[in-house]
């Protein structure tokens, strides 16, 4: 079952494990958890490759390689090349479950692997196998990503079946992240991988106008990732799991893969803005420090400029998208020296290009900010005021309306929307700011 | 693999066909005839059903004999106007054929159960 096989997963580094008395066992759980990250999304998409899509058997080959890793290399040693080594072991059981299984027989005599008898593992990894950037692997890896994100699983199932199988975290991990029990993420896994068998789901990355639509649901997933690790990084729950840094990996090798989609580096682009600016987003006491009170001196000034050259040659393609456009608009305050001293035109124009993408109510009331600091606070509330009905259950609106009226002198308004504010969001963080200004 | 694609269409679909003008409505039945045209390769059986009003259901309880009822089986403005068989590699063709359907409203996509 696919439930046995979830909890099945070799730990990894960071679920805190016990000191081994032994350094050799140590050295093997670092190496085994360095290799894991790379390798598990890697070994699954080749795998799958070779088992013809099928996900389910797939996943159970990578499991079995990496317990088998888990328990010999404390014993033998770790090998030379421990990505090499796993790839080895996973293929050939890979090729078992093909031996084993009827079904498996025409495909068997197709693939390229020799199906004479293993060789023993101490003569090291098979040679020829490791491919660089670029060859098979990596398309394989692509479509394993592109298969979790298909527009027919449920985005919160896409999104559990990427961070499991793609980004290799155990259920347990995934659990953590959207405080849902681990049973519930077993079920969602469970339900994602048989519909993916039962309703015929392809293993395979679309081509044509296709491509563009199905990237956009691949983006919005990593996006999602980032956004619910960001959200909730506020450190008031040290047991969650922040998925920032798993969306990062993720669109950096997506970004890898597919070096000609401006999106892809425009994604890449804004998560690391986003991250290289996270030290100054809280203060001692946990509270969210906006954005015009933060102290920009620690933020990574370093990661902000290599973020904005990616973002510029990714503009020198000449194909916006709302990625780009949003990394563009973070780049700006990112190189701004003071809230005072940033380019809100440049901001505002960049809000209008964005709208015509994204024409939604949250980034019109967030245009109001530049909105303000170009056009004045009366003329910036009497917008987000336009979008009180749309936005009426939204915090930020009241928040917002709140900075505007404050603004304008009118202090008992102010006053009110802060409260509205207060009352329609849970983030503590976000609630320590509003209470604070409350006080 | 082979799909039931489930030409399905609430009220409002309903709605928006009875106000087609008869060019409008010749057209509408020009794409369709089109769309099998095209597909014909990979369609089996196909058929257009008649209106929810004309349904007739029976339905087996716990015990006793079945009860035979006025009406459809899907309660509510949710109705199956027609239905088509295809047999396609994957559900990407399968999602295809759907996208091009001329006849709106919803297409649900069932793959059909296999022994084994």
């Amino acid at each position: 079952m696919a439930g046995t096989r979830d909890r099945g997963d070799p730990p990894r580094r960071d679920e805190g494990l016990t000191p081994a008395p032994d350094n050799r066992i140590a050295a093997a759980q670092d190496s085994l958890a360095a290799a894991f990250r790379e390798e598990s999304s890697r070994l699954t998409a080749s795998v799958t490759r070779i088992l013809g899509g099928d996900f389910a058997a797939a996943e159970e080959v990578v499991q079995d390689a990496l317990l088998a890793a888990w328990q010999q290399w404390p014993a033998d040693g770790v090998p030379d090349q421990p990505a090499a080594w796993l790839r080895t072991v996973a293929r050939r059981r890979a090729i078992d479950v093909l031996r084993r299984d009827l079904r498996y027989r025409d495909r068997l005599a197709a693939t390229a692997f020799p199906a004479g008898p293993a060789t023993g593992l101490a003569a090291g990894p098979a040679t020829g196998s490791v491919a660089g950037p670029g060859g098979d692997e990596e398309d394989d890896r692509l479509m394993l990503i592109f298969t979790c994100c298909h527009p027919a699983l449920a985005t919160e199932a896409q999104v559990a079946l990427t961070l499991r199988t793609v980004c290799g975290l155990t259920t347990a991990e995934i659990a953590r992240a959207f405080l849902v029990s681990e049973a519930a993420i077993i079920q969602r896994l469970t339900r994602a991988r048989r519909k993916i068998a039962a309703a015929g789901i392809p293993y395979r990355v679309p081509d044509g106008d296709e491509l563009a639509q199905r990237l956009t649901g691949v983006l919005a997933v990593v996006y999602l990732l980032f956004n619910e690790g960001y959200l909730t990084s506020a450190g008031d729950r040290p047991q969650r799991r922040d998925l920032t840094g798993d969306a990062e990996w993720l669109a950096g090798l997506l970004a890898r893969l597919m070096p000609a989609e401006p999106e892809v580096a425009g994604l890449v682009a804004l998560i690391r803005l986003h991250r290289a600016r996270a030290a100054a987003r809280f203060d001692d006491a946990g509270r969210l420090v906006l954005l015009r009170y933060q102290d920009r001196s620690r933020w990574r000034h370093a990661d902000i400029a290599a973020a904005t050259d990616l973002l510029v040659r990714a503009g020198q393609r000449r194909r916006p998208g709302p990625y780009q456009l949003q990394a563009a608009i973070v780049a700006c305050h990112a190189e701004a020296p003071s809230w005072q001293d940033t380019d809100w035109t440049q901001i505002l124009l960049l809000y209008d290009a964005l709208l015509e993408h994204l024409p939604s109510a949250v980034v019109r009331l967030h245009r109001t900010i530049a909105l303000g600091q170009v056009m004045g606070p009366e003329k910036a509330l009497s917008e987000a005021d336009t979008l009180a009905p749309l936005l009426d259950r939204y915090h930020l609106l009241h928040a917002t309306r709140a900075e505007f009226l404050r603004a304008l002198g009118r202090h008992d308004e102010a006053r009110r929307a802060d409260e509205r504010a207060l009352g329609l969001t849970g983030n503590p963080a976000e609630r320590a700011l509003l209470e604070q200004r409350l006080a | 693999m082979k799909y039931v694609l489930l030409f399905c269409g609430d009220a409002d679909d309903a709605a928006a066909f009875a106000a087609l003008t008869p060019d409008e409505l010749r057209a509408r039945y020009a794409e369709v005839g089109a769309w099998f045209a095209e597909h014909r390769a990979r369609i089996g059986g196909s058929n257009q059903l008649q209106g929810p009003e004309t349904a007739t259901s029976v339905r087996f309880g716990p015990d006793g004999p079945p009860v035979v009822t006025d009406g459809p089986y899907l309660e509510g403005k949710e109705a199956i106007g027609g239905y088509a068989e295809v047999d396609v590699a994957d559900l990407d063709e399968a999602l295809r054929m759907a996208r091009t359907w001329p006849g709106r409203g919803t297409v649900e996509i069932r793959p059909v159960a296999t022994r084994g």
